[in-house]
This record gives C-alpha cells, structure tokens and sequence, in this order.
C-alpha cells in the first residue's frame, strides 16, 4: 500500500464571498521510503498540498490518504495525535523554540507530545543530535546557531520520534547553497538509515534535481510527475 | 507537570522586564492587602481587647428591655435575686465561661463640695469584677494599681470628671442619687483612683463597690442591672450565646415570657460598626487585588500568546496537543501570580516583623492606639489561593485561544 493516496483532491480557501481554488484535483500516489520533492512557482499550491499531507488542513473534495489513514475524517485532536506519531516537519524559518537548547528542541516531542521515559528520551536524542552531527552544540539555544545548524537541529527533530514521513516546506530557502546541499543530503542519508519518507516543497530548480520523485505543480493542478534518472 | 512548568519559567524568563513588572505589581497588591489586614486585624484586637476586658465583658445579661433604655439607666428594671442566681448557675454550668461580675448600674450627682456634675456609676464586687474585666486595672492612671480594684467608701473616676471637677486621689466628694421609689440619699466617698476613658458606652463611667450602691440605692434586696460575663475564647462567641440563651430562655416573666435578655459586646457598641467597615474597606481592597492581578497577567499572557504564534503553530504541527499548549500557557500566568504572591508575602512578613520593633501609634479618640500588626497563617495562604487562582483564571482566555488556534495561521504569522 502507498504511503500517501491522493484521489482528485481539491482545495478551496475563501476570499470574501468568492471561493478560490488552490488545488485543482489532484491524484498522486507516493510510496514508502520516498525522498520526493513538490515544485513550481510561489502560488502553485506547494504548500497547501504539504499541509494537507501533514493533516494540518482538510481538503475541500477527494480523498487523501496518510499512512492508511483518510485525513479528512480526524478530529484536531485525532489530528494532532496523528501528527505525533506519524509525521515530522521541517520549516523555512527552522522553527525552534527559541527558550530551548538544542538538545531540547529535540527532545520536545518526546517529552511533550509521546511522554517518553528520561532514560529513553536521553538515549534516542543523543543518537539523533550525533546524527546530525550537534553534539557539540547541544546545549546551545537557537539564537547561538547558524542557520545551518538550526535546520540540523530541526531535522533531528523531525526525525526523533521514529515517523514514517517527515514534510519539509522549502527546508533550504533560507540557507546558502552549500549548507542547503548539506541539508538535503542528510535528510538522504536519515532516509536511508531510517527508512523514513521525505517530502520537501521548494521552488529552486537545482535543489528539485536532488529529489529522486517530483511532482510538478502549477495553478493548483499537478503538470507533471517525475522520476529521477 | 514539571516540564510545563519548567517550560513556563523559561518563557517568562524569555520578556525578563515585562514579567519583572507584572510580578512587582502583583507583589505590590499582595503587600498592600495583608499589611493593611495585619494592621486592621491589630487595630480591631487592640480595641475590640480594650473594650470586652476593661468595659463591657463579652457577654451580658440583663433583665428584657433593660438595654432599650440603658442610657437612662433604670432603676425599676433590675434583676430580681432569684433570676440572678438561675443566671449564675447557667453562667457556671458553662464550661466556656471563665468568669462573670455583677453590676448595680445608677447615676448619680457627684460634689466636690463647691461644684455638682452627674455620674454614671457601676457598683461592682471588685474581686469578680477584676475577673470578667482584666483590663480596667490598666486603666487607673492615678491612685493605686495593686490593691483591690474598689474599696468601700472609694470611687473610681473619670480622668474628664476628675480634671473638670479639680479633684485628685485623696480627695473627699459626695455622691447623691435619687432610689427607685424616689427618695434621695448621699454619701461621702474617697477618691480611690482616676481611670483613663475609652471609647464606647460605658467608656467614662465611675466605679464604687456595690455594697456602696446598694446602699445609696437603699435596696431591701440584692437586685442586679447588669451581668458582664467573660469568656476563656471569644471565638466561642456564638457558640456559647446560642447555648446561654437557651437557658436563659428558661427564665420567665408573670407573662411566661423570657424574662432576661444576652448581648453579645457587638450588639452593645457602636465599635462594631467600625469593626464591619474595616471588613469591608478589606474586602475593597481584596477587589482591588483581584482586579490588578487579572488585569496584569491577563494583559502579558495575551501578549505572550500574540508575540508567539508561529511558534504555538509550530507546537501545534509537530503534535501538542491542544490541552497540552492550554497548560504551558495557563502555567506562565498561574507562575507568575505564584512568584508575585510569594514575594509579596516574603515582604509583609519582614515588614510586620519590622513594625513590631517599631510599632505605630496613633490617637483615637481620647485614646492611644498602638499597633503590633501580625499575619495570620490562613489569610496568608488565603491572599496566596487569591492571588494564584485570579493569575489562572487571567490565563485561561489567552490559553484557550493558544489552543485553539489555527496550525496553519499561524505557521504563516509574521
């Protein structure tokens, strides 16, 4: 079974009395361990379609289906759980609790979100923080982190709890070239190791060219759909 | 729980100023009111003391009707020796009672030999009378503290009456009074001691044995106007009126009606009413309290929660759960009510502690007043409860609306 079903979904957002499509039916269907990436221009429904994945919104009409899960028939709070247990995210802006150092931020979901032991909250975030190599900036607050290490952080976040998929919405956009290219391969590389999924928004062609999967979108509607050679 | 709130302190920690500020007003109010109920609380005890130990008693018992027309003090309506003594066995069944003073009550003419001028007298048994009222020894300013309170023969006067009439301890005066049946007698007395006035009924009143009052009275029996009785707690006011009166309920008139009739001291002075107003000016200022602590935290935690959406969108996507949000903002509010409280607290007591060394007074009336304000444990953990619970209650809108809020709004908040 496909990690993600989408069946002609569409999504409409309303703009005073007029209802303005931003997905246009869309169907697409993304398997386990995919490092796929959704490109086209600013307004092409990106990122609406990542959060509809990432069930932080609901689609308007269609089907979409999550890790077997239809999207549109959870609650916030089935949501929010859902959320927890099966997806990560990583954002332009890295998101990081700005009172939390690094070793927090990563250990945030364990602690917030699945409740975890210290014991196995320690053992899991030390693993990860080596994964991304930050161990030795682990104590270190955001606002002490180049933006490189901020979105290092933000993917051993992501990652910390095990999900079959993490979402990443223009996850390079706000790096130089160099670390957007670190960046992205290790997210390849938790890919490999872990087995987790990845999905990324972004709307520079070079960065697109890393995905091994694209899905080209342009007015709301999916143009094309790509496998890399 | 502890990671909420560790999460909470570091939040707040995060605006140091703001919740510096928030803090030191919450502090400030917290301070206000229980230096004022300290002081209040000393102010109150201090005359509400002053009044039950060196005046009215506790308690007292006349015969139905008697207080209606106390300031005329009536001769005809004096308790009769038979109610007098189901009085006193009532009185000394109680286990409560720790002692009580019989009191003939009558007016009088007082001479120097070359001025008049009235007197309201109580005739009492200075040994039952130094019981039931251990503070009207204190008040003798002038002649001798240590012997019985009254002799025979002597009167205790008013400082007014004794600076008004030019008479000092020593001095030989007369007393005259007019007996229930009309006819009028006198008797030399000796000025046994000038007492201090208080405020209240009764406040300047002299003092003569009462033997002397009879006497004067040319009473045939040992009538009595007046019981002042004096209780081992006046906490146990209520429960030992209720208890007294359904005894004293047994005492009947040729009607079969109560023929008695107990007061507590509140019914009896007008102190009281300044003793409610002072409830009342505190309960103000618990208002004002409430009033500062919601309207303070209210106002820094919808900041925070504005000054912070992306991040509670943040929160929200990676799987907190809305209760989850709802309790780290409700634990800022409810931390920040605590840590204001608490220092509040910390600085009334010092403050207390400081004003018992140096201790203020002030004048009321002819009075004067010193105050040894004390914190009691429970209006502290009261104040304490007050002020965290408003710091939650002040949270709960901006929490709710954290919880609420839309993921994806505020993920693209800027």
């Amino acid at each position: 079974m496909a990690l993600i079903q989408a069946t002609n979904i569409t999504k409409n957002y309303r703009v005073g009395d007029e209802d303005v499509p931003a997905l246009r039916g869309l169907s697409f269907e993304i398997g386990e361990g995919a490092f796929a990436a959704f490109v086209g221009p600013s307004g092409s429904g990106k990122s609406t379609l990542l959060n509809l994945i990432g069930c932080l919104d609901h689609p308007t009409s269609g089907t979409l289906l999550v890790n077997g899960t239809d999207i549109s028939t959870l609650s916030r709070s089935s949501a929010a759980t859902f959320r927890g247990e099966h997806l990560g995210f990583v954002f332009q802006d890295f998101n990081l609790v700005p009172v939390l150092s690094a070793y927090e931020n990563i250990e945030y979901p364990l602690l917030m979100v699945r409740g975890w032991s210290p014991e196995k909250r320690r053992e899991r975030v030390m693993k990860m923080i080596a994964a991304v190599d930050m161990t030795e900036q682990a104590h270190k607050r955001p606002d002490q982190m180049s933006g490189g290490q901020k979105q290092r952080v933000a993917v051993a976040r992501a990652l910390v709890g095990e999900p079959r998929l993490v979402l990443a919405d223009e996850p390079t956009a706000n790096l130089d070239h160099d670390t957007a290219y670190r960046i992205l391969n290790l997210m390849k590389t938790m890919r490999d190791d872990y087995g987790t999924s990845f999905i990324f928004s972004t709307h520079d062609p070079k960065i697109m060219h890393e995905a091994e999967l694209t899905f080209t979108l342009e007015d709301g509607r999916l143009q094309s759909e790509g496998v890399a050679a | 729980m502890t990671s909420t709130l560790k999460l909470a302190a570091r939040n707040l920690l995060r605006y140091r100023r703001r919740t510096l500020l928030t803090a030191l007003l919450i502090t400030l109010g917290v301070t206000a009111l229980l230096l004022f109920v300290a002081a209040a609380g000393s102010f109150k005890q201090t005359m509400v003391g002053s009044i039950t130990d060196s005046m009215l008693g506790h308690l007292q018992v006349h015969r139905k009707g008697y207080t209606q027309s106390i300031d005329n003090l009536p001769l005809n309506m004096s308790l009769q020796p038979n109610a007098v003594s189901k009085i006193e066995s009532a009185l000394k069944a109680d286990p409560e009672v720790a002692a009580y003073s019989l009191r003939v009550k009558l007016g009088a003419m007082f001479s120097n030999f070359t001025e008049n001028t009235s007197i309201r007298l109580n005739g009492v048994d200075p040994v039952a009378e130094d019981a039931a009222l251990p503070g009207l020894r204190q008040r003798i300013n002038e002649g001798d503290k240590s012997g019985p309170l009254v002799e025979p023969g002597k009167v205790l006067i008013p400082t007014l009456l004794a600076r008004g009439m030019k008479v000092k301890v020593g001095d030989s005066v007369v007393l005259v009074v007019t007996n229930a049946s009309g006819s009028v007698n006198g008797k030399n007395f000796i000025v046994g001691g000038v007492l201090d006035a208080i405020t209240g009924p009764g406040g300047r009143d002299g003092y003569i044995h009462i033997n002397d009052a009879r006497e004067l009275l040319r009473m045939d029996k040992p009538e009595v106007m007046e019981i002042a009785v004096r209780l081992k707690t006046i906490g146990k006011l209520s429960e030992v009126q209720q208890r007294l009166n359904s005894k004293l309920d047994e005492i009947r008139n040729k009607e079969d009606k109560p023929a008695t009739e107990l007061h507590t001291w509140s019914d009896l002075s007008p102190f009281a009413n300044i003793v409610r107003m002072i409830d009342l000016m505190t309960l103000f200022i618990r208002i004002m309290l409430i009033a500062i602590v919601l309207v303070s935290v209210m106002n820094v935690m919808l900041m925070a929660v504005y000054e912070r959406i992306r991040e509670i969108g943040t929160l929200a996507a990676i799987g907190t759960q809305p209760g989850k949000l709802m309790a780290i903002f409700l634990s800022e509010g409810l931390l920040l009510g605590l840590v204001g409280a608490a220092a509040g607290i910390a600085i009334s007591y010092a403050l207390v502690a400081f004003l018992n060394v140096s201790p203020l007074v002030f004048n009321f009336g002819r009075e004067q007043i010193t105050l040894y304000p004390h914190l009691d444990l429970i209006e502290v953990l009261g104040v304490l409860g007050l002020a965290v619970l408003v710091s939650a209650l002040a949270s709960l809108q901006p929490a709710w609306r954290a919880a609420r809020m839309d993921p994806i709004q505020a993920l693209r908040h800027v």
